[in-house]
């Protein structure tokens, strides 16, 4: 697939030295879904406003398209909509003048069949007219969302779109998301929700202290990544780990009823064999076997600390 | 050159101006009827004229000058803190625009607004007083010039201000006083030969003077003075502002 997005040793650091991107490269393809994971000022904000001109890099270059963000801004930025972290809206202004006002300002010529089926797919016609200080938070959201589609941008950037969203409108906007990928638009999203990304992305980035630590497909940075535990059920329960199995840094399980074990998966040995036999010299008989895929926010952890 | 996006900044402030309405017309019109109940009525009875011109309407070009470079100021000062102060600056800064088109959007709002509250204040002054006007293009082209000139001043003020506070400091402060003492109510020649002095130091002297005699034909200063003051003090203000886009300052990080 093309990029779309193509980001070369970016880096930015502001005024006061501290760097908030270091020499970030990653390349976006047309029609999928990036999330972008990583702690509080970890950098994520900074690389979605940098590639939408709100912050001006240090060094390093970023096309968007095709078009470089500073010398050709106008075609880049024409690709581009963007839904800040903050709710950021004009309190006393209608939500249909305030849709319409976006894609005006783009460039975009008035087109009301647009902006009706902008709003109504983010159930925001029957409050067309309503100011935007009338509306509740998640409609607020929404409202920013609708401006952001309003000049219909092949790029996307949703800088925590669930951020203090209930669970019911969370999920709503997941599948919103989905609609417009599956309409062929490219969506960066950052999130602190491993959740979010679990469910959405096509590819996850972790980022940290300004570095991207890796990015990878969803599926195979967790095969890659992620840790196994065989969690292997007993016929008698134990009180506590036999001695002569310590070295396998089992876990009691369901108040003894089973133990664990971790495993990495990639590893050339996974000890799952030796383990079974040391249990079988223990005298513990085996019951059940089962295994659990650690969840991405485990991986993620495990990457953050890692470069900690 | 997006004028479609320039189109919409524009529509977008203007349409603030007719939502508050009251405030936005209301005001100044009392305000100016004030004016002529104290100046013109109370105090000019006692003077008979001034350069040949009645009193009452004397005053009437320095009284619209006056309300044209505050709402000038205020309209576009206030039409780009805004955006900054509720933070939906990101969407100008992030959209497909140029400094001049994003200029001429905000600061063509402000200064249409001016001179529509500087012609109200105009045919008010009609009531009161007989005006004539001995060179419309140039009452015109002054009213035009000036309103772009404090707009773009504004638009500077807007930028550089953190708070609300210093939003109102250089329009209360600096502009109020020298309309005042620009010979809004007075002929410089009325004063003292070392006031007239410091009072040519007063570029607001250069905008009244010409604007007067774009009504009567009389000036403090000669009219062409007038004409390069304005240019002058325009060109000062556009560069400002392309340095402030160029570099970012206040706006981008």
């Amino acid at each position: 697939m093309a990029s779309i997005i193509s980001i070369r040793n970016l880096t930015k650091t502001y005024a006061g030295g501290f760097t908030a991107l270091d020499d970030v490269s990653l390349e976006i393809e047309e029609g999928e879904i990036l999330a972008l994971l990583g702690p509080n000022g970890a950098g994520k904000t900074t690389l979605i406003s940098t590639i939408c001109g709100l912050v001006q890099p240090t060094s390093g270059s970023v096309t968007v398209g095709g078009h470089d963000i500073l010398t050709d801004y106008r075609a880049a930025r024409s690709l581009i909509g963007l839904v800040p972290q903050e709710i950021t809206i004009e309190p006393f202004e209608r939500v249909i003048n305030t849709t319409r006002f976006s894609r005006g300002l783009f460039g975009k010529s008035p087109d009301e069949a647009h902006i009706e089926a902008v709003l109504r797919a983010l159930s925001l016609w029957d409050k067309k007219d309503s100011r935007n200080r009338e509306l509740s938070g998640g409609m607020k959201r929404r409202v920013l969302i609708a401006k952001a589609l309003s000049h219909e941008p092949r790029v996307l950037f949703l800088d925590e779109p669930t951020a203090g969203v209930d669970v019911s409108l969370r999920r709503d906007m997941w599948a919103l998301v989905r609609r417009l990928r599956d309409d062929g638009v490219t969506i960066i999203l950052t999130t602190h929700y491993i959740e979010e990304a679990e469910e959405m992305a096509d590819r996850i980035g972790v980022i940290n202290k300004g570095k991207l630590l890796l990015v990878e497909e969803k599926a195979r940075l967790m095969k890659q990544l992620g840790k196994k535990k065989l969690v292997i059920e007993l016929h008698d329960p134990l009180t506590a780990i036999p001695a002569a199995l310590s070295e396998h840094n089992l876990t009691l399980l369901q108040d003894g009823r089973a133990i664990g074990y971790d495993y990495d998966t990639q590893a050339d040995r996974t000890g799952i064999a030796r383990l079974l036999a040391d249990l079988t010299k223990a005298g513990l008989v085996v019951r059940d076997l089962e295994t659990e895929q650690s969840s991405l926010e485990q991986v993620f952890m495990g990457l953050v600390e890692e470069d900690a | 050159m997006n004028w479609q996006s320039i189109r919409a900044i524009y529509i977008f402030e203007m349409a603030r101006t007719f939502r508050t309405i009251p405030q936005s017309i209301i005001s100044p019109v009392l305000s100016t009827v004030l004016y002529f109940v104290v100046f013109g009525a109370a105090i000019g009875g006692r003077i008979e004229s001034v350069e040949g011109i009645s009193y009452g309407a004397f005053i009437v070009p320095g009284l619209i000058m006056l309300t044209l470079l505050q709402q000038a100021i205020t309209n576009a000062s206030f039409g780009i803190y805004f955006p900054k102060f509720i933070g939906t600056i990101y969407e100008l800064l992030s959209a497909p625009l140029s400094f001049i088109e994003i200029v001429i959007g905000y600061v063509g709002a402000a200064a249409t607004k001016a001179i529509m509250i500087a012609l109200i204040i105009l045919a008010t002054s009609a009531l009161f007083v007989d005006l004539t006007i001995l060179h419309p293009f140039w009452m015109i082209s002054f009213l035009i010039l000036t309103a772009v000139s404090f707009s773009l001043l504004g638009f500077i003020i807007g930028i550089w201000a953190s708070n609300f506070e210093q939003l109102q400091l250089i329009p209360l402060l600096v502009v109020t006083p020298l309309v005042f003492l620009g010979g809004s109510f007075y002929s410089v020649s009325m004063l003292p030969p070392a006031w007239q002095v410091v009072t040519h130091f007063n570029p607001v002297l250069y905008l009244i003077s010409g604007f007067r005699w774009s009504f009567f034909g009389v000036a403090d200063v000669p009219v062409g003075v007038s004409i390069a003051a304005v240019g002058g003090f325009l060109a000062l203000c556009l560069t400002v502002i392309w340095l402030i886009f160029r570099t970012g300052w206040r706006l981008r990080q």
